[in-house]
């Protein structure tokens, strides 16, 4: 916990410089010169490029899994996703800064708000899981989209399966997200 | 700078005028079983003015679905002309309406008329509305209220409005219109989803849900001003706002202590009280007309079902029995009614409840209702729908037999609601 700590915080103080003024006379401010140069910035600490942690945002960690999926009409968070609420429960309970907020989404079927509240007991399945795992109750804020803003626009079973969801997104310490 | 500015606003308006015109148009299928033959003949007077009137009184009374238009067969007539009664009946006319426009000192025009009862050979009464030049199909408008209520009895609600949202590309917008869809104005254009526009009780205001807050968020707008309140913002999700008759208060669904539960707010956002205590979905109150009771969706019966409890909440009774998901409860204004949607073999389809008898009626035939939304007259209910992959609105008669589509060329029409009496 210590360990990510520090680059957390060095992190903040490089955004921190990179948002002072610029005098003109000193040259081109940092972003160009790094562009110009075809080099990709690296930050050393287990940090990606836009200097989130890697374990969240690398795809190749299961932390970057962000769905849950739901049967029609049903809001149970099913076995095949304990593991990955309890990946994301444990990375909320060493990693105290971080917040995240999930929303929980319905196919279009049906009524707008019966799905908005429908939407609501997803979010709310995912939280109390987490909740029950150990993350903080103000680490942990769930809304729902209802059926407004589908992720496959489509009309068949296929599009309606994937958006009976829940979404996990991430808010890190310096404010930053949802990512 | 300022010129730049200036053709910024020029170009904004225009887009304005634009939008404004993508009007929504009205196919009308089915009529009432007994429409009442009504000639309405030219107006006197001055003729552009006279035709835009003479046009909108047609119009409305043709789509009510209760009226059979008999042709005036190019007689123009006056409020004060001769009537032949026996011509009139035997083109097989019972009612007859005459009348004109004239310019006021002022500029304004009135338009004065009559109306006749053919059969009975009298005058049923008649009326002069002062109006501006550009507010003639307003004019028309209440003509054809008078003349509805003369001869059916009944309030007609030609000179109403409606609210609805448009989808179009990534955009969002709440827009006003007349009842026959003509004049369409936008009062709030976003890129988040605008979803359960209700109207205030005086039809000053909507109150509505915005996503613009990347979640639900509860919204009063008055139109006349534009000006906006946020009158629920808690953790969690703020939807479905329902004004109490008297306009003092909303019931709201909140999540902030858990399940989406049903509380009342004043109007302005304070004093929050909880109404509903159920382990599962409370949500889509409604109040009865007479302010004394709530009607609202709840799983806690194991499916989405109707339910009705106190104004302040206490005990609920179940209302729908038939069926796995009956949701979107409406009382009727006249409080003689219930419209709600009803999944019948994976079909969404708008029905009707008579609250003495319980008997349920299916008025549709379509597979995706929505939002239904009672004329303030409670004859037709408005709805969402869909018709070849697009959101339309469509007005169906209590009834089940006249049934209207409003389209709108350009995008996806959804969530309507009907305002109240013009007063």
């Amino acid at each position: 916990m210590k360990k990510l700590l520090i680059p957390a915080l060095l992190a903040a103080f490089i955004v921190g410089c990179s948002s002072t003024p610029v005098d003109e006379t000193s040259g081109a401010p940092v972003e160009s010169r790094s562009g110009s140069s075809g080099v990709t910035p690296v930050t050393a600490g287990g940090l990606d490029s836009r200097g989130l942690p890697r374990e969240l945002t690398d795809p190749k960690s299961v932390l970057s899994q962000r769905s849950i999926y739901f049967d029609l009409d049903k809001y149970e968070v099913k076995d095949e996703y304990k593991d990955l609420v309890a990946a994301h429960a444990k990375y909320l309970v060493t990693n105290k800064g971080f917040k995240v907020l999930i929303q929980g989404n319905t196919d279009e079927r049906g009524s707008r708000e019966y799905n908005l509240s429908l939407g609501q007991k997803r979010s709310d399945a995912v939280k109390r899981s987490l909740i029950l795992l150990g993350a903080k109750e103000d680490q942990v804020e769930s809304v729902s989209l209802g059926e407004e803003k589908p992720k496959n626009p489509g009309h068949d079973e296929s599009a309606w399966s994937e958006n009976r969801r829940a979404d996990i997104l991430y808010k890190a310490p310096d404010g930053r997200g949802e990512f | 700078m300022p010129q730049i500015f200036q053709k910024i606003l020029f170009v904004l308006s225009l887009f304005a005028v634009t939008a404004a015109q993508a009007q929504l148009s009205i196919e009308i299928t089915g009529a009432g079983a007994n429409r009442i033959p009504v000639a309405i003949a030219n107006f006197a007077g001055d003729t552009a003015a006279a035709q835009v009137v003479t046009t909108t009184v047609r119009a409305d009374l043709e789509r009510s679905g209760l009226f059979k238009l008999i042709d005036p067969a190019g007689a123009t007539l006056d409020e004060n002309a001769q009537i032949n009664f026996a011509d009139w009946k035997g083109r097989g006319a019972d009612a007859l309406a005459a009348g004109s426009l004239t310019r006021a000192p002022d500029g304004r025009m009135q338009a004065r008329f009559r109306v006749y009862d053919t059969q009975k050979q009298v005058a049923l009464g008649g009326a002069v509305y002062v109006t501006g030049n550009d507010q003639l199909r307003a004019a028309g408008h209440r003509i054809a209220d008078y003349i509805y209520e003369k001869l059916t009895g009944e309030k007609g609600v030609f000179s109403t409005r409606i609210a609805y949202v448009v989808k179009s590309g990534g955009q969002f917008k709440l827009q006003i219109a007349d009842a026959d869809g003509q004049g369409a104005v936008t009062a709030l254009s976003s890129t988040e989803p605008i979803i359960s526009p209700v109207w205030s009780p005086d039809g000053g205001k909507l109150a509505y849900v915005s996503f613009e807050k990347k979640k639900p968020v509860i919204y009063v707008h008055t139109l006349a001003s534009g000006q906006r309140q946020v009158v629920a913002n808690f953790k969690g999700s703020n939807s479905a706002p329902a004004w109490s008759p008297d306009g003092r208060k909303l019931a709201v669904v909140l999540s902030k202590d858990g399940n989406s539960q049903i509380y009342s707010v004043n109007a302005d956002g304070t004093g929050v009280q909880r109404l509903t205590q159920s382990g599962g979905i409370d949500t889509e109150p409604r109040y009865s007309p007479d302010g004394g009771s709530i009607y609202f969706t709840s799983d806690r019966g194991g499916s989405p079902q109707i339910y009705r409890m106190g104004a302040n909440g206490g005990d609920a009774q179940r209302v729908t029995f038939e069926g796995s998901y009956n949701v979107s409860p409406r009382p009727s204004p006249d409080g003689k009614s219930l419209a709600f949607i009803s999944r019948r073999d994976g079909r969404f389809q708008l029905a009707v409840m008579d609250l003495a008898s319980r008997q349920v009626q299916v008025l549709t035939d379509s597979n995706k209702d929505e939002s239904p939304s009672f004329a303030p007259n409670s004859r037709m209910i408005l709805i969402a729908t869909e018709t070849g992959g697009r959101g339309v609105l469509s007005a169906v008669s209590s009834d089940g037999r006249i049934k209207q589509r409003l389209s709108i060329s350009a995008g996806d029409v959804r969530e309507p609601a009907w305002g109240s009496f013009i007063q």
